[in-house]
């Protein structure tokens, strides 16, 4: 218990940055994966293509490699500087957005489409057809993946401590490296590891409420 | 062409379309010439900089460096085959007192981030007095987690099979392993190998965690080459290269993926897929699917769960 109550300040540092990363990033991933996502599915080949090339090329670079771009590359552009934790969020966001858009894509591809071929022979404009047929079907099949993206993206925000976020996983080092700091290696990281497992289980508690809650009777 | 979202398009789309595809292609050329814009202005295409990689020595270095990404995702993804198929059937389990625990580790190792785990093998366990060179820490963090995740994709493919396939295995005498061997495993594996092909991508990406606990693969040899004075420390440089390696490695593991999927969804019979649209095509006599995997109870079950 040490461990906890020596390093409070330590902790409370370490799981905000972990949070701030968290929504940050998927703030950012929510909003970048929505026009991504919308660019797979338009009629414009273009951004069809645009937006397939995006996905096809972050989804097959590993995480670790886009936050060594955005940390340790962007600084060599000579652009303004910015803080390690808003690259690290930038980078994360950039990278679950591929996650997202594919997400929103295969929940709009769930939709039969027989569906908005009715909705059109009634008369409805383009407007209602997404909003009273084609959305509302898509966003029952889009919750669970969405939650599931977002829980990876929680226990992604890890990888930002190996490039000096200083979040729950780089906590080992920081008080391990400070002397008179309480607690060995693996009491932090048993404390860090249960940290996770208690944030992934509400996330995944949420996401069995909102499954139950919007699913489909047929 | 026709989809969910948009009909046929007539003169009037074809023209916002084509407006579309111009601004598409304008915002995205302007961010592309911003970014090599400012590699330029920073002098990233100077040749001193990229000289480093036209020494062989680099080249051999980049090899071993790739052995050792290979190595690690290699035997991370056999294990973690073998580790999932185990959960999974653990999990089904009849006995409470195996299924219980399966379960617990299970979701315990899917909710601990691969990162997390690694770096309890590598930094916590020498403080209790066990040390473990960071390729061990490396494969077992991969094997934990993925096989977790495997193992609930096994599952779920295992749970998704008509209830009549596993009576009738019992019906004609089959044991409990009998049925688990020879009926469930191969449709459950049949169906969700695309799930556990796109698994192993991601397996290959987890290995460029291993960078962080000083595992000596492709992302901790660009850092070495990147701190390279005498070529101007050519960072950008070679995560260019080591990136490259990296996508090409993991666009074949997709690719392969994706061929599998297509394959399935070829196939006549997928539960709840776009095929289930009932097409109708002649069969021949002769025809394999007849005697592939067509049997009557499955029909009547899905009529049963139809109605």
């Amino acid at each position: 218990m040490d461990v906890i109550f020596g390093n409070l300040d330590l902790w409370g540092t370490a799981i905000t940055n972990t949070l701030l990363v968290f929504l940050g990033g998927g703030v950012l991933a929510l909003v970048l994966g929505v026009v991504v996502g919308a660019m797979r599915v338009s009629p414009v080949p273009i951004a069809r293509g645009v937006g397939t090339l995006y996905v096809n090329l972050i989804r097959n670079t590993p995480l670790t490699l886009v936050f060594f771009f955005f940390v340790l590359g962007y600084p060599a552009l000579g652009l303004p500087k910015m803080s390690t934790l808003v690259l690290g969020i930038l980078a994360i966001g950039i990278y679950t957005a591929t996650y997202v858009a594919e997400v929103l894509r295969a929940g709009i591809n769930t939709v039969p489409v027989g569906q908005a071929e009715a909705a059109r022979a009634i008369g409805l404009p383009f407007g209602q057809v997404m909003s009273l047929v084609v959305l509302p079907q898509a966003f029952r099949s889009v919750v669970p993946p969405m939650m599931s993206v977002f829980i990876a993206l929680l226990k992604n925000t890890t990888v930002a401590a190996g490039f000096s976020v200083a979040e729950l996983a780089a906590l080992r080092a920081t008080i391990n490296d400070a002397a008179g700091r309480p607690g060995s290696p693996m009491e932090v990281l048993l404390w860090v590891a249960f940290v996770f497992v208690v944030l992934v289980l509400l996330l995944s508690l949420v996401q069995n409420r909102l499954e139950k809650k919007w699913r489909i009777v047929r | 062409m026709t989809s969910v979202l948009y009909d046929v398009p007539g003169p009037k789309a074809i023209l916002r379309n084509r407006v579309l595809a111009v601004v598409t292609l304008l915002a995205v050329g302007a961010i592309i010439a911003f970014i090599v814009y400012r590699l330029a202005l920073s002098g990233q295409f100077s040749a001193t900089k990229w000289g480093l990689f036209t020494y062989a020595t680099i080249w051999e270095q980049i090899l071993s460096a790739l052995g050792k990404t290979l190595a690690a995702f290699g035997l991370a993804a056999v294990l973690s085959v073998a580790l999932g198929f185990l959960l999974a059937i653990g999990r089904l389990s009849d006995h409470r007192w195996v299924r219980i625990p399966i379960t617990t580790i299970t979701e315990l190792f899917r909710a601990v981030p691969v990162l997390v785990m690694m770096m309890l093998l590598y930094y916590g366990l020498p403080s209790v007095g066990v040390s473990m060179e960071p390729y061990a820490a490396v494969v077992i963090a991969l094997v934990a987690y993925n096989g977790s995740v495997l193992a609930e994709a096994l599952r779920a493919g295992i749970e998704s099979l008509p209830r009549g396939q596993k009576e009738a295995g019992y019906a004609i005498g089959l044991r409990k392993s009998g049925v688990m061997r020879l009926i469930l495993l191969p449709q459950a594996v049949r169906a969700m190998l695309p799930v556990i092909v796109s698994q192993l991508v991601v397996t290959m990406k987890d290995t460029a965690l291993g960078f962080i606990i000083t595992y000596p693969e492709l992302l901790y040899l660009a850092k070495q080459l990147s701190s390279n004075v005498q070529f101007g420390r050519p960072l950008l440089q070679s995560a260019f290269v080591i990136g490259g390696i990296y996508i090409v490695m993991c666009l074949i593991l997709s690719a392969v993926a994706k061929w599998l999927e297509g394959r399935m969804r070829r196939s006549p019979k997928r539960p709840g897929g776009p095929a289930a649209t009932t097409t109708t095509i002649p069969v021949q006599p002769d025809d394999p699917r007849l005697h592939r995997d067509g049997t009557v109870t499955e029909v009547i079950s899905v009529q049963g769960e139809r109605s």
